[in-house]
């Protein structure tokens, strides 16, 4: 079932940089899409669209029923400094006006989920660059989102610590019934979490290459030992190659 | 650690020593250059005119500062929330700010009271700081948060109250502690510009009035009062900011590690 479809959508910035082109995208419930393509080709600017934090030039973005609750996690972990991840985390019901009671077992819920429990109380700068992000992601999953949209959340990672949040977010995803639209720069991260991969072509951005991995679901790691996840790499890779090659 | 703050210390009772020793032994008279314990024994000896003259400054100052913090950071909220409102009343901010207030002084203290005009002067120094700070701060909020905050659908208000003036506290705070000193600064400077008129009866009225007569030592000793007073100010700033900066700002340090 449809969720989403963008149609013919293009985006020139204020200072004429044609950020898209044409992208044509549509999103079905419950799949989990990579958005992979050379730097600058305008992931962010598709991701931001959809969001609606910015306004597209022309072309069509519709929502199959009301535009759903979204979650956002940013490329930097974009916590409040100044309040500790129990409320960093509240935010989005608090702005929502629901109550500190209403919403503590929701906020301890997605804090057990992404393994923060005992930090509730802990400030930002007391976590590890991986705790904060999980943060992140519990924050922009405290609304149960229909859809969430991520922005490379875990380039600035480690691989291992990075592998484990792959591993835990694709148990999120069929556990909270997402649809997730997930931007990376790396081949293998796509490969593994994806049911679809989408290549960008160098900028104006528009999908050059769609990649059907397989129903969306819970991946082991003998997943990426399989024949079927090492063809989509070098799949991904090659249409990734000609995306810098037509520059 | 230890010799780090060790040092300034001794450097400054060597200081008082030399200045001592001076004096004792040039026989300098004390309507010249009053010796650091002549000093001492005027501010116990004065010391219920000069307490009371130092209650009357600190007063004003305190209640300076309470004005321009209160009207500071109210105006820059508005200022933050309609742009057009900061257009038309921050380049009058910036004029009172760049004339000098001892020019400003004399004319205060013709339309209003000596203690309502040594209060104003006080007031416009300590004002623009904590204005301009915090307008700053108001408008440097992280870009991502404020999409964050969009994305939400968060009104203005809550942004602002969530968002903008959490991310604007150091700022605000580094304002306040400029604000401190100026504010003691134009008491002082309005105090000697009333002092002529003779109703004032702070501290640097005590200077002035000292000067007339001549007594050289209880000038020294109220100026003691007032660097006492300064640093006293400058001291409390400086522990409320890093109580409030230390559990998550960059610029405070936590004091006992
Ligand atoms: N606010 C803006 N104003 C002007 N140009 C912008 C703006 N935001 C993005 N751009 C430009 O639009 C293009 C696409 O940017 P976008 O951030 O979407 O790229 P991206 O695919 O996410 O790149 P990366 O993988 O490096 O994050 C870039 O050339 C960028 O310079
Ligand atoms: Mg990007």
């Amino acid at each position: 079932m449809s969720l989403l479809s963008l149609k013919q959508i293009s985006k020139t910035f204020a200072n004429g940089t044609r950020a898209l082109g044409q992208l044509d995208l549509s999103v079905a419930r419950g799949e989990f899409i990579s958005l992979l393509g050379p730097s600058g080709c305008g992931k962010s600017t598709a991701l931001r669209l959809i969001a609606g934090l910015d306004q597209t030039d022309s072309g069509s973005l519709t929502w199959n029923e009301a535009r759903p609750d979204i979650g956002f996690v940013f490329q930097d972990p974009t916590l409040m400094p100044w309040t500790n991840v129990f409320d960093n985390v509240y935010l989005p019901l608090r702005l929502k006006g629901v109550t500190r009671t209403e919403a503590t077992p929701k906020i301890m819920d997605v804090l057990t989920r992404v393994g923060l429990r005992d930090f509730a109380q802990s400030f930002p700068r007391e976590l590890s660059g991986g705790m904060k992000m999980r943060a992140s992601i519990a924050r922009a999953l405290v609304l149960r989102p229909a859809l969430l949209l991520m922005d490379e959340p875990f380039a600035a990672l480690d691989e291992i610590t990075r592998l484990k949040l792959n591993r835990d977010l694709l148990e999120l995803q069929a556990e909270l019934g997402m649809t997730v639209i997930f931007v990376t720069h790396s081949v293998y991260e796509s490969a593994y979490l994806s049911s679809r991969i989408c290549v960008f072509s160098h900028r104006p951005g528009r999908i050059i290459e769609s990649i059907d991995v397989g129903p969306s679901g819970p991946r082991d790691d003998a997943f990426r030992l399989t024949s079927a996840y090492l063809e989509t790499c070098q799949r991904a890779s090659t249409a990734l190659q000609n995306a810098m090659e037509r520059a | 650690m230890r010799s780090a703050r060790l040092l300034p210390l001794l450097t400054f009772a060597a200081l008082l020593l030399g200045w001592e020793a001076l004096v004792q032994i040039q026989n300098i008279p004390p309507y010249v250059l009053p010796a650091p314990t002549r000093i001492l024994v005027t501010l116990r000896e004065d010391c219920a005119l000069l307490s009371a003259a130092l209650l009357v400054t600190l007063k004003i100052t305190v209640l300076a500062l309470a004005l321009a913090t209160s009207i500071g950071v109210a105006l820059a909220i508005l200022f933050a929330q309609w742009s057009w409102l900061e257009r038309t009343f921050f380049p009058i901010a910036v004029i009172l700010q760049v004339t000098p207030i001892i020019a400003i002084a004399p004319l205060l203290l013709i339309y209003l009271d000596a203690d309502t005009a040594v209060l104003a002067c006080a007031f416009l120094v300590a004002f623009f700081p904590i204005l301009s700070n915090t307008a700053l701060g108001l408008s440097s909020t992280d870009h991502n948060l404020r999409d964050l905050f969009d994305l939400y659908g968060a009104s203005p208000w809550q942004q602002m109250y969530l968002l903008r003036l959490p991310s604007a506290l150091p700022y605000f705070l580094g304002g306040l502690r400029i604000a401190g000193g100026l504010a003691l600064i134009g008491a002082i400077a309005a105090e000697i510009a009333a002092g002529a008129s003779g109703q004032g009866a702070g501290l640097a009225y005590r200077i002035v009035e000292a000067g007339y007569r001549l007594n050289i030592p209880r000038m020294f000793a109220a100026l003691v009062l007032i660097s006492v007073a300064g640093i006293s100010i400058w001291l409390v700033l400086e522990l409320v900011t890093n109580q409030l900066l230390k559990r998550w700002h960059d610029s405070a340090r936590d004091l006992s590690r």
